[in-house]
């Protein structure tokens, strides 16, 4: 059966690629599904901007404490080892690249890696958050997000015409239809969803997508 | 330095924000470590024109209740009663909400400026105000709408932008402890920008939980020195 992967899907295939040991920060929406979604056997700490560093899975509506949210502001449960910290400690933390991995939501991703997650035409109010400083201090920058708009219009492009939020920062992009490396070289397809090819993923792509050599289906 | 610091509530704390003040608001969303009880202090007192930094505009009554049930209050509530002139912070408006909130909303009518920066960014220039200090150089925001207008320089092959210091005439703060001389502990995530913000500001007054007598905090685990805070405010939940 030819489908799309669900975000729980997406956010799964992503947090296959968290090393263990990595300290790993989740962006708003869809990446935060990575916290339950950590590959059996891997200890991974993940750092939320809001300033805590070790935190356990989504809390259960039994759990819940308004004082202990991720920067989506949902609670979390603790877990033995974690810490608190204010926000420029926290900043300092991600600027100075001690974040392992970030997965980030994004409108548009460029063939070169260039990265729009925060403002769309029609929405001057809304804010970057913590997303700059993400993108420019992370050692590994994961977008996660809908391979084509509402309407069907690629995210992947040649050039982001939505506001950047940094440039060639982007490693690999995760969507319902793919699993994308970014290279000098440009975009390289590594996986593909089940049931498609790589012509119909091509149509929905406006940048220019290489097959690996090894291309195959996205695995979990 | 004052002595004198504990005040009887949040109305009597927040009395002397005037028209056209600059108030930092600590928190970082619509839960966890807002001032919340201070902020609606504020809104009762009626100052106005108003420059708010906080990392986020909050939702606002109406729209929150579309998120909890029953609703909550939040930043928005300075919006909805028109005292906010200007919003400096890192997210006024959520993209994935509806564009309802009462900041946004001021914002498309043309009545409310807005200074939009990178949560880091807003971290560092409340930490540089709050050290004396003229300011830094960053990456963050380099080729993006950040620089517009900002100081480039090249380091070691990199480009930097500069970014300059922020203060405040009051910081309104949330902690879960004070002893009565002002020392501060927070819990959890409800600390975010709270010690930042509480150390940058002319007059810091703080809403906790609880307020101990002077010898019953850990010296070893106090975040916030008492010479930064002005007015303490308890708050029993």
């Amino acid at each position: 059966m030819k489908g799309r992967l669900d975000e729980q899907t997406i956010a799964l295939r992503a947090a296959r690629e968290f090393a263990d040991g990595s300290v790993v920060n989740l962006g708003y929406g869809m990446p935060g599904l990575c916290a339950n979604a950590i590959p059996e056997g891997r200890t991974i700490f993940f750092q939320s901007e809001n300033g805590m560093l070790g935190y356990g899975s989504l809390a259960g509506d039994a759990e819940k404490d308004y004082e202990m949210i991720n920067a989506s502001d949902q609670p979390v449960t603790p877990l033995n080892g974690m810490c608190f910290f204010d926000s420029a400690a926290s900043f300092d933390m991600i600027r100075g690249g001690h974040i392992d991995i970030v997965v980030l939501g994004a409108y548009q991703v460029s063939e070169k890696g260039d990265l729009a997650n925060w403002g769309r035409p029609g929405r001057p109010a809304t804010g970057m958050g913590g997303g700059m400083d993400l993108a420019a201090g992370a050692k590994k920058v994961i977008v996660t997000m809908l391979h084509t708009t509402k309407t069907g219009e690629p995210r992947i492009v040649k050039n982001c015409t939505y506001p950047l939020t940094a440039r060639r920062c982007v490693s690999a992009i995760v969507t319902d239809l793919a699993f994308i490396e970014v290279t000098g070289e440009g975009l390289v397809l590594k996986e593909i969803a089940p049931g498609w090819t790589v012509p119909e993923v091509q149509s929905l792509t406006e940048a220019k997508l290489m097959p690996a050599d090894d291309l195959k289906e996205i695995e979990l | 330095m004052v002595l004198d610091k504990v005040f009887k509530s949040c109305d009597e704390a927040v009395k002397d924000i005037f028209d056209g003040a600059t108030v930092m608001v600590g928190g970082f969303g619509s839960f966890g470590g807002l001032p919340i009880n201070l902020i609606t202090a504020l809104s009762r007192q009626g100052a106005k024109d108003l420059t708010i930094i906080a990392n986020m505009g909050g939702v606002g009554f109406e729209l929150s209740k579309r998120i909890k049930p029953g609703g909550y209050q939040d930043l928005g509530i300075l919006f909805e009663r028109g005292q906010v002139k200007k919003f400096i912070g890192s997210v006024p408006a959520l993209g994935g909400m509806p564009p309802d909130s009462p900041l946004e909303k001021l914002y498309n009518e043309g009545k409310v400026e807005l200074e939009i920066i990178p949560q880091g960014t807003l971290a560092e220039r409340i930490r540089c105000g709050a050290g004396g200090l003229g300011g830094f150089y960053t990456t963050v925001g380099v080729g993006t709408v950040v620089e517009k207008g900002k100081e480039k320089k090249v380091m070691n092959g990199k480009e930097y932008i500069l970014e300059t210091p922020l203060t405040a005439d009051f910081a309104l703060i949330k902690a879960h402890k004070a002893d009565t001389l002002g020392n501060l502990v927070y819990r959890k995530t409800a600390r975010c920008f709270n010690p930042i913000m509480a150390t940058a500001a002319g007059t810091t007054i703080v809403e906790v939980d609880e307020l101990v007598k002077v010898g019953q905090l850990d010296p070893e685990v106090v975040v916030t020195p008492h010479v930064y805070v002005h007015r303490i405010v308890e708050v029993r939940g």
